[in-house]
C-alpha cells in the first residue's frame, strides 16, 4: 500500500424548519398527500411572482453567524437552469455569486485527536424541488410528480475539501447536525429519513509522487450522491477511496484528465455506481432573477442576532470542563444529547454541590433509563431536583451507595423522593459504631480470618463481609473491610 | 461579435429547442445580430460605476412566515396534460 490521503469535501442540503415556503405562503411540511400544498407560484405558473419568507433569511443568517461565517450586507438571487420534470419553472431560485453567508468554519474532534478546523465556504438559500413518484412495478410506467416540497427553503452548506477521512466526514455532519437541529439552533429538523438533511460527498486522493518526494498527485474528484445516513457517508468515502486507489494504479489518471464524476451509493452493494452524466450538465447558464429583489442584511442586524444567539455545543463542553470539572468526555456525552440534558445537569449539579458525581449520574443512570426505554428526559419522571437529594445524601453518607441504584431505580418507577424511596426499601444509614460492633463481633466469632489478615493474607476480610451484610443489609462493603482491618490492626 | 451555427445549435439544445436545418440557418445571423446590438453596451465607459444585480433599486421585500391557503388539490392539476387521481404524469424518468 503506497501513501495516499484522501481528500473530502461535503455539500449538505438542510431543509429550513418555516412555516411556509421560500416564495409562497404554501405550508412546508412533510408527509402531506401529493400536491396538496401547492399554489400558483410553487406550480411555476405564468404571471405568478414569488416573495421572500423573512423567517428563511433569518435562519439562514443564524446559521451563517453559528458556522462563524461572514454576512455580506448583500445578497442576491439567480436562477439555475435546468430541465427535469420535478422542476416546474424550468429553473431553480438560488444564489450563484453573492450568497447569503460564506467563508466559516466548524470545529470537529474525533478519535480523540486534537479537534481541526474545517473551512465551510459558503451558505446559500435555495428553493426544493418536487418529488418524482417513480412506477415500481419494472414496467417503466409514467412517472408521477408530487410539487409538495417544489418551493420549501433549502439552506446548502458546501465545505472546502479539508476532510482527511471517512470519520472526520461523519464528525462533521454529526456536529453539523446537533448544532442546527432541534437540540440547538433549530433551524432544521436535520432528519435524514424525510430528507430535511441531505449529503453529497466529494471525494478524490492526493497520492504521494513517487518521482517527485514531498510532491502529491491528485486523482480526478468524484461527488457521490444518494447518501441516505451518516453510516453510508462513511462507507461510500471508505470505497470511494479505495476505488480510486486501484483506478489510478490501472490507469494513471489525475485530476484534469478526466472530467469529475458522479457516482451514486448503492447501500445494499457497498459500491458507488457511475451515474448517467447529462449531457452538458455543467452549463446552468446562471442570471439574476428579476422577480426578485436583492436582500440586505446590514451589520446592526447580524449583530443583533449574534446577540440573541443560544450557547453552541462548542462552548457549551468547553464551560462545563472548565466551569464544572468535567472530563472532556462527560462533557461531550452530556452536550451531543442537547440543551435540555445540559439544563438537567446543571440543575443537578448545582443543587447537589457535587458536579462530578452529579455528570456521572446523569451520564451513566439517566441515559441509559431514557435510551433503553427510549423516553425524552421528561417522560423519565425524575425531576432534576429529586436526583441531587439523592447525591447529597449521598455524599454525606446518608445514603448507603451500595443500594443508591436501588433507591435511583425505585424514584423513577414509583415516582417518590429520595426519603421516601429509601423508607419504602428500608434503608437507613448505618451508624458508624453499630458497624464497628458486628465487625468487631465477627472478628471474634472468626478468629481464623483475623490470623490469616495477620499472615499478611488482608483478601481474608472478604469471608466476612457477607456475614456483616447479613446482619445489617446497609452495610457498606468498602467500609466493612476498612473497619476489619483497622480493628485486626488494633490487635481487635 | 460572431455567432457560430454550432453555438446556436448547443444554445437551442440548452433550451430543448427543437430546430430542423432551416431554421437554424434562419436563426444564426438573427442571434448574431442580436448579440451584437447588446454588445454595442461595452461601448459604455463604466469606470467607477458600481455593478447592479436588479433593475429596480428595491431591496428587502419580504413577507412574513405565515401559510395561506393555495390551490385544491383538483385545481392544482386542472390544466395538466396529463395526470392521475395523484399528480402530473410525465414520461418515465430514469433516476440519476
Ligand atoms: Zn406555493
Amino acid at each position: 500500500m503506497s501513501d495516499y490521503q484522501t481528500i473530502v469535501g461535503l455539500e449538505v442540503h438542510v431543509q429550513l424548519a418555516t412555516k411556509s415556503k421560500l416564495f409562497c405562503g404554501c405550508p412546508n411540511r412533510f408527509g402531506a398527500d401529493p400536491n396538496t400544498q401547492v399554489c400558483p407560484v410553487c406550480l411555476g405558473l405564468p404571471g405568478s411572482l414569488p416573495v421572500i419568507n423573512a423567517e428563511a433569511v433569518r435562519l439562514a443568517v443564524m446559521t451563517g453567524v453559528a458556522l462563524d461565517c461572514t454576512i455580506p450586507a448583500y445578497t442576491k438571487w439567480d436562477r439555475k437552469q435546468y430541465f427535469y420534470p420535478d422542476l416546474p419553472k424550468g429553473y431553480q431560485t438560488s444564489q450563484f455569486d453573492l450568497p447569503i453567508t460564506e467563508h466559516g468554519a466548524l470545529a470537529i474532534a474525533c478519535d480523540e485527536q486534537e479537534p481541526r478546523t474545517i473551512r465551510i465556504t459558503r451558505a446559500h438559500l435555495e428553493e426544493d424541488a418536487g418529488k418524482s413518484l417513480h412506477d415500481e412495478s419494472g414496467a417503466g410506467g409514467d412517472t408521477v410528480i408530487d410539487l409538495n416540497r417544489a418551493g420549501t427553503p433549502l439552506l446548502e452548506i458546501v465545505s472546502e475539501p479539508d476532510l482527511r477521512s471517512a470519520a472526520e466526514a461523519k464528525a462533521y455532519l454529526t456536529e453539523l447536525k446537533l448544532i442546527l437541529g432541534p437540540e440547538y439552533l433549530g433551524v432544521s429538523d436535520c432528519n435524514m429519513q424525510e430528507g430535511s438533511l441531505r449529503v453529497d460527498a466529494n471525494v478524490n486522493l492526493h497520492i504521494d509522487d513517487p518521482k517527485k518526494l514531498g510532491k502529491s498527485i491528485a486523482t480526478p474528484i468524484v461527488e457521490i450522491k444518494n447518501l441516505n445516513s451518516f453510516r453510508a457517508v462513511e462507507r461510500a468515502i471508505e470505497y470511494e477511496a479505495q476505488r480510486q486507489w486501484r483506478d489510478w494504479q490501472e490507469t494513471g489518471r489525475r485530476i484534469g484528465e478526466a472530467p469529475k464524476q458522479t457516482r451514486g451509493w448503492d447501500d445494499n452493494a457497498g459500491k458507488t455506481i457511475p451515474q448517467r452524466e447529462k449531457e452538458e450538465s455543467a452549463d446552468y447558464r446562471y442570471f439574476p432573477c428579476p422577480d426578485l429583489a436583492p436582500v440586505l442584511n446590514p451589520g446592526l442586524e447580524v449583530e443583533r442576532v449574534r446577540l440573541a444567539m443560544p450557547e453552541l455545543p462548542a462552548a457549551l463542553r468547553l464551560r462545563l470542563v472548565t466551569d464544572h470539572g468535567l472530563s472532556a468526555y462527560d462533557a461531550d456525552v452530556l452536550v451531543n444529547q442537547g440543551r435540555e440534558v445540559v439544563d438537567y445537569f446543571l440543575t443537578v449539579a448545582a443543587e447537589s454541590g457535587d458536579a462530578k458525581l452529579a455528570a456521572n449520574w446523569v451520564t451513566q443512570h439517566v441515559l441509559r433509563v431514557m435510551n433503553a426505554d427510549g423516553k425524552s428526559l421528561e417522560e423519565v419522571g425524575l425531576p432534576p431536583e429529586r436526583l441531587a437529594g439523592m447525591i447529597a445524601k449521598l455524599t454525606a453518607g446518608d445514603l448507603p451507595s451500595p443500594r443508591s441504584r436501588e433507591v435511583f431505580e425505585l424514584m423513577i418507577a414509583d415516582d417518590l423522593d429520595t426519603d421516601a424511596a429509601m423508607a419504602k426499601l428500608g434503608i437507613a444509614a448505618v451508624d458508624e459504631s453499630e458497624l464497628v460492633a458486628i465487625c468487631r463481633e465477627l472478628l471474634l466469632a472468626n478468629p481464623r480470618v483475623v490470623a490469616d489478615v495477620e499472615a499478611g493474607k488482608q483478601q481474608a476480610v472478604g469471608a466476612l463481609i457477607g456475614q456483616a451484610k447479613k446482619r445489617n443489609p446497609n452495610a457498606d462493603p468498602g467500609r466493612v473491610r476498612e473497619i476489619c482491618l483497622e480493628l485486626i490492626a488494633k490487635g481487635v | 461579435m460572431a455567432i457560430s451555427r454550432a453555438e446556436v445549435e448547443r444554445v437551442a439544445l440548452l433550451a430543448r429547442l427543437d430546430l430542423d436545418d432551416a431554421q437554424l440557418e434562419a436563426l444564426t445571423p438573427q442571434l448574431a445580430e442580436i448579440v451584437a446590438y447588446v454588445d454595442s453596451l461595452a461601448a459604455v465607459d463604466t469606470a467607477g460605476v458600481e455593478p447592479m444585480a436588479h433593475a429596480v433599486e428595491l431591496h428587502n421585500v419580504l413577507r412574513a412566515d405565515e401559510v395561506r391557503p393555495g390551490l385544491s388539490h383538483e385545481a392544482a392539476l386542472a390544466n395538466a396534460p396529463r395526470k392521475d387521481s395523484v399528480g402530473f404524469k410525465v414520461p418515465a424518468v430514469l433516476d440519476g
